[in-house]
């Protein structure tokens, strides 16, 4: 497949400022438009773009895992998250919230971790089936 | 308590890796388990036989009052050291059964599971958390009959069992929800006291009739029975445990349960009786016409069952007592029995009493052991047995419908179950010796425990008076009470006070099953035609049904999954059309349309939407794929200004992204796809406009109708006022999306996972049939310049 030079070159320095974006849209999530599931597909469409510039390969190299494992890894951060107040004698999925705000991140919490499992689990599924289709050519 | 119930669950998972360190001695060391439940359980006879039961709960959904509560009394008790005694022998037993077996871990897994659910049927107080170990029991008896699953059978069989039991578990939930609703509790303890409530209730039949439907397919009662036969396909210790001392009991201890709720009246009187009297007559009548060893005793068991749904059916004190004592009795000698034909089985590498004889000198304790425990299934004098049919005699004489019948079948099917116990021990055992496939040889000790152990029981508690007399003041009597809801005292004697009628059918009985046996071989030829019924047995029955079941599903699958996804479109339209456009016509909601005054639109409103009208004509009409996607991508945008406009942020970023997304994968999809040809006709074309005109009049109808309607919603100023002090995030939507409706979110990513998941399958096995049969005008897509002819549909389903 050839793309235009512009595209393959724009992608170079897109691809990192998407996903330092696709993390930002993540953590502004609890306060302002934002969240996991459109950071994720926003770093999937990162990654999408840059596949259709390079060999699957390379988009594999700088992905480092497989969106299996990001499925499933995701997966497990949720679950894990939501059963940690079962720890503390409380419900399934009760929100809880480390007191003090760290410096960028802001407030740390359960929902916030079980958010991070949607945004792995939104790349994952959006990556497996790019990467499915591609290599089938 | 609860530990005690789930420590076979949690010894389960840890099985593998003990079997790491074990190896051969596993079955030694996981055996500690049920022993130490066992002593755990003897320390509750004192308190139980003296005073009141024992409770235990603990919350599990209190807000739907489903609690793990456990009820000991003399009936759960004995079933629990029934359960946990012969799991002990059973689990020693498997060890050396399996020995060889690259799988026996996996044995001790599903083994020490079943124990534990086993264990939580008997002494569940909570109906829902019953049904729950009930089906744990059912889906781990799937997994023990399956064991050897590369052969066909033994699948087959698995099946089968669950799909009986499995069945019938449905329809006894049915029944528990409506006892629950009738009776006003999920406590069968409180239940108790509601008997009289729930025997007069309209509802009292379907109940009946439905908690009975559970009990009858696990216990294997006609014309459920077939299962049980098939399921010998399991290895020799499951048939031990499962099929005859625990699991099938499980039918007859829930009809013992619940006994004083739905017990005593005409209707339970003649159901119960009536088909545990049929079951151990015509059960007993197949056993003896057997062969093969374990065929002969699993009939016998389901003989057995059928007595003892019999005695439970006649609930008088007598027939009460004679049914505690006969579970004993047969859990023993049966367990023995079929743990001493897996030995043989193992040992000689015959299974079919034809092909053996004399194997006392080769097989002394085995042989032993058989003998033992044939006695006491033929119920002679200083075994258990004896007592247990005395017992069973008096009751039907007691008996208040039909008491000489009863006792008449009751003398043909010990008859026979003496002809089919001299089949199993003298048989193998003594005679002309006959040279088997392996050379017999003694099982290890191991395997002779456990038949030793039970067999043995069989004659102490039958010929030493002392400890029948205990048996049956600590153990009989307490479980008795628990199934009359009221105290009594039973007294058990190894010898009958006097000759009377009871001792002359027992004499009779005993002299019948000796003639039996001796012609048994020309009485089998006369016999034989009329075995030509079971062509159209209960068994076919069960194959007609899911044959059926099959075709049908086959049939409408076809019809609605055609694989083609315009089709799947256009059913789902029409329905979601045809139902709340029906609904709407019918309410009369339509009328009301004209009253609705359209909101005033600002002038950059209209023009998104002719934009997105554009559009949508423009996908429409173009001939380019490429040009499509882009219109849809218009459209799609278009709908994401609409969010902006009116104030939905979060939804229009994800309309965005996800529109972009969607371009993207479109383009990678287009890559592969020949021409545009248009391929459909002028009619399909016209359908397929009045059926999206449809359904989007029907949105259209049902988005007036709403904002019509007065907004009343608790939920919205819920969300705004809580999200932040409750959930500490200024972002409602996000909010709900991660705390308030987090499980929602849960389940959608696990769906999402789950879809890429078909999709890499879908795509890798076209790959790899691309890669065995090679098509050259798919495996090679052309690029989008250079056209082919044939265009196929790609299907959904692949």
């Amino acid at each position: 497949m050839q793309f235009s030079v512009i595209l393959s070159t724009a992608i170079r320095y897109m691809l990192p400022l998407m996903l330092i974006f696709s993390v930002f849209i993540l953590l502004r999530g609890h306060n302002e438009p934002g969240g996991g599931f459109i950071g994720g597909l926003v770093a999937a469409a990162a990654f999408a773009l840059y596949s259709f510039t390079s060999n699957l390969d390379e988009v594999r190299r700088a992905l480092r895992v497989e969106p299996r494992t990001l499925i499933g890894s995701g997966l497990l951060v949720a679950v894990s998250s939501a059963s940690l107040s079962l720890f503390f004698g409380l419900p399934f999925m009760t929100g809880l919230w480390y007191d003090e705000p760290l410096p960028v991140i802001g407030k740390v919490g359960t929902p916030f971790i079980f958010d991070v499992g949607v945004y792995l689990v939104v790349i994952g599924v959006t990556l497996l089936i790019v990467f499915s289709l591609t290599e089938e050519e | 308590m609860l530990l005690a119930v789930l420590s076979g669950f949690i010894l389960a998972i840890l099985a593998p890796w003990l079997y790491k360190v074990g190896r051969g001695a596993t079955g030694w060391i996981l055996a500690f388990l049920p022993l130490g439940l066992f002593v755990y359980f003897v320390g509750f006879i004192e308190p139980v036989a003296h005073g009141e039961p024992v409770t235990f709960t603990y919350a599990w959904i209190p807000s739907l009052s489903i609690n793990l509560s456990f009820y000991v009394d003399g009936l759960s008790l004995l079933f629990a050291l029934i359960i946990s005694g012969v799991g002990t022998l059973i689990v020693i037993y498997g060890g050396g059964y399996l020995a060889h077996d690259k799988n026996v871990a996996r044995f001790f897994v599903y083994i020490l599971m079943f124990m534990a659910s086993m264990l939580g049927v008997v002494l569940s107080n909570n109906l829902m958390s019953l049904f729950v170990f009930w089906e744990l029991t059912s889906v781990t008896s799937y997994l023990l009959i399956g064991y050897y699953h590369e052969k066909p059978e033994s699948r087959f069989a698995a099946l089968q069992a669950m799909l009986v039991t499995g069945g019938g578990g449905l329809a006894m939930m049915a029944g528990f929800v409506m006892l629950a609703l009738v009776g006003g509790s999920w406590e069968i303890s409180t239940l108790f006291e509601q008997g009289e409530l729930i025997q007069n209730h309209a509802q009292y039949l379907p109940i009946l009739l439905l908690v009975l439907l559970g009990a009858f397919t696990k216990s294997a009662q006609f014309p459920f029975h077939f299962w049980l036969p098939g399921a010998m396909a399991a290895p020799a210790p499951v048939s031990a445990y499962l099929h005859s001392a625990t699991m099938v009991k499980a039918g007859v201890y829930l009809v013992a349960r619940l006994s004083p709720i739905l017990g005593h009246t005409e209707t339970w009187l003649y159901i119960v009786t009536g088909f545990g009297t049929v079951t151990m007559f015509i059960a007993a009548y197949i056993a003896w016409q057997q062969t093969d060893l374990k065929r002969i005793l699993a009939y016998s068991t389901v003989s057995a069952l059928g007595i003892l749904m019999m005695l439970l059916g006649l609930g008088e004190h007598v027939a009460v007592e004679a049914a505690m004592v006969f579970l004993v009795v047969h859990s023993m000698y049966k367990g023995s029995l079929f743990m001493i034909a897996g030995a043989v089985d193992h040992e000689t590498g015959q299974r079919h009493i034809t092909g053996l004889g004399g194997l006392i000198k080769s097989m002394p304790f085995s042989g032993v052991a058989a003998v033992l425990a044939a006695a006491s299934m033929s119920g002679l004098p200083l075994f258990l047995g004896f007592i247990g049919k005395e017992l069973i005699y008096e009751s039907t004489l007691e008996s208040h419908i039909y008491p000489l019948a009863l006792t008449g079948i009751a003398v043909l099917t010990n008859v026979l179950t003496i002809t089919a116990a001299g089949m199993v021990s003298i048989k193998p055992f003594f005679g002309q010796e006959i040279k088997t496939p392996k050379h017999a040889h003694e099982a290890p000790w191991s395997m002779r425990v456990g038949p030793l152990t039970l067999a043995s029981l069989g004659v102490i508690l039958g010929a030493v008076p002392f400890a029948a007399e205990e048996f049956g003041a600590l153990l009989v009597g307490p479980a008795a009470s628990g199934i009359l809801n009221e105290a009594l005292e039973v007294h058990l004697h190894i010898l009958p006070s006097a000759i009377n009628n009871i001792v002359m059918l027992s004499v009779v009985t005993v002299l019948g099953g000796i003639g039996v046996y001796a012609v048994r071989g020309l009485l089998g030829k006369v016999v034989a035609p009329l075995n030509a019924v079971s062509a159209v047995g209960p068994e076919k029955w069960y194959q007609w049904t899911l044959d059926g079941m099959m075709a049908s599903a086959k049939w409408q699958t076809h019809i609605l999954q055609s694989g083609y996804l315009r089709y799947y479109l256009i059913i789902t339209i029409l329905t979601t059309v045809g139902l709340a456009g029906s609904t709407l016509i019918l309410q009369g909601a339509l009328q009301n349309l004209s009253a609705i005054t359209m909101p005033e639109a600002q002038i950059h409103e209209i023009l998104i939407v002719v934009m997105i009208l554009c559009a949508i004509v423009l996908v429409l009409r173009t001939s380019s794929r490429l040009t499509a996607v882009a219109g849809l991508g218009v459209v799609g945008y278009g709908i994401a200004l609409l969010f902006v406009l009116f104030g939905a942020p979060d939804l229009a970023m994800t309309q965005f992204s996800i529109e972009t997304l969607s371009v993207i994968l479109l383009v990678l999809v287009l890559y592969r796809l020949p021409t545009f040809t248009n391929f459909s006709t002028r009619f399909e074309r016209a359908r397929d406009l009045v059926i999206s005109l449809m359904g989007g009049a029907l949105i259209t109808v049902l988005v007036l109708i709403e904002t019509a309607l007065p907004i009343n919603s608790r939920l919205t100023p819920y969300f705004a006022e809580n999200s932040y002090t409750l959930a500490k995030g200024h972002n409602v939507v996000n909010v709900i999306l991660v705390d308030f409706r987090g499980i929602d979110t849960m389940g959608e990513i696990t769906v999402l996972g789950m879809a890429a998941l078909g999709v890499y399958g879908l795509l890798k096995l076209r790959l790899a049939k691309k890669d065995k049969t090679p098509e050259p005008d798919v495996s090679k897509p052309e690029p989008i310049s250079k056209p082919t002819e044939t265009y196929t549909p790609m299907p959904v389903k692949e």
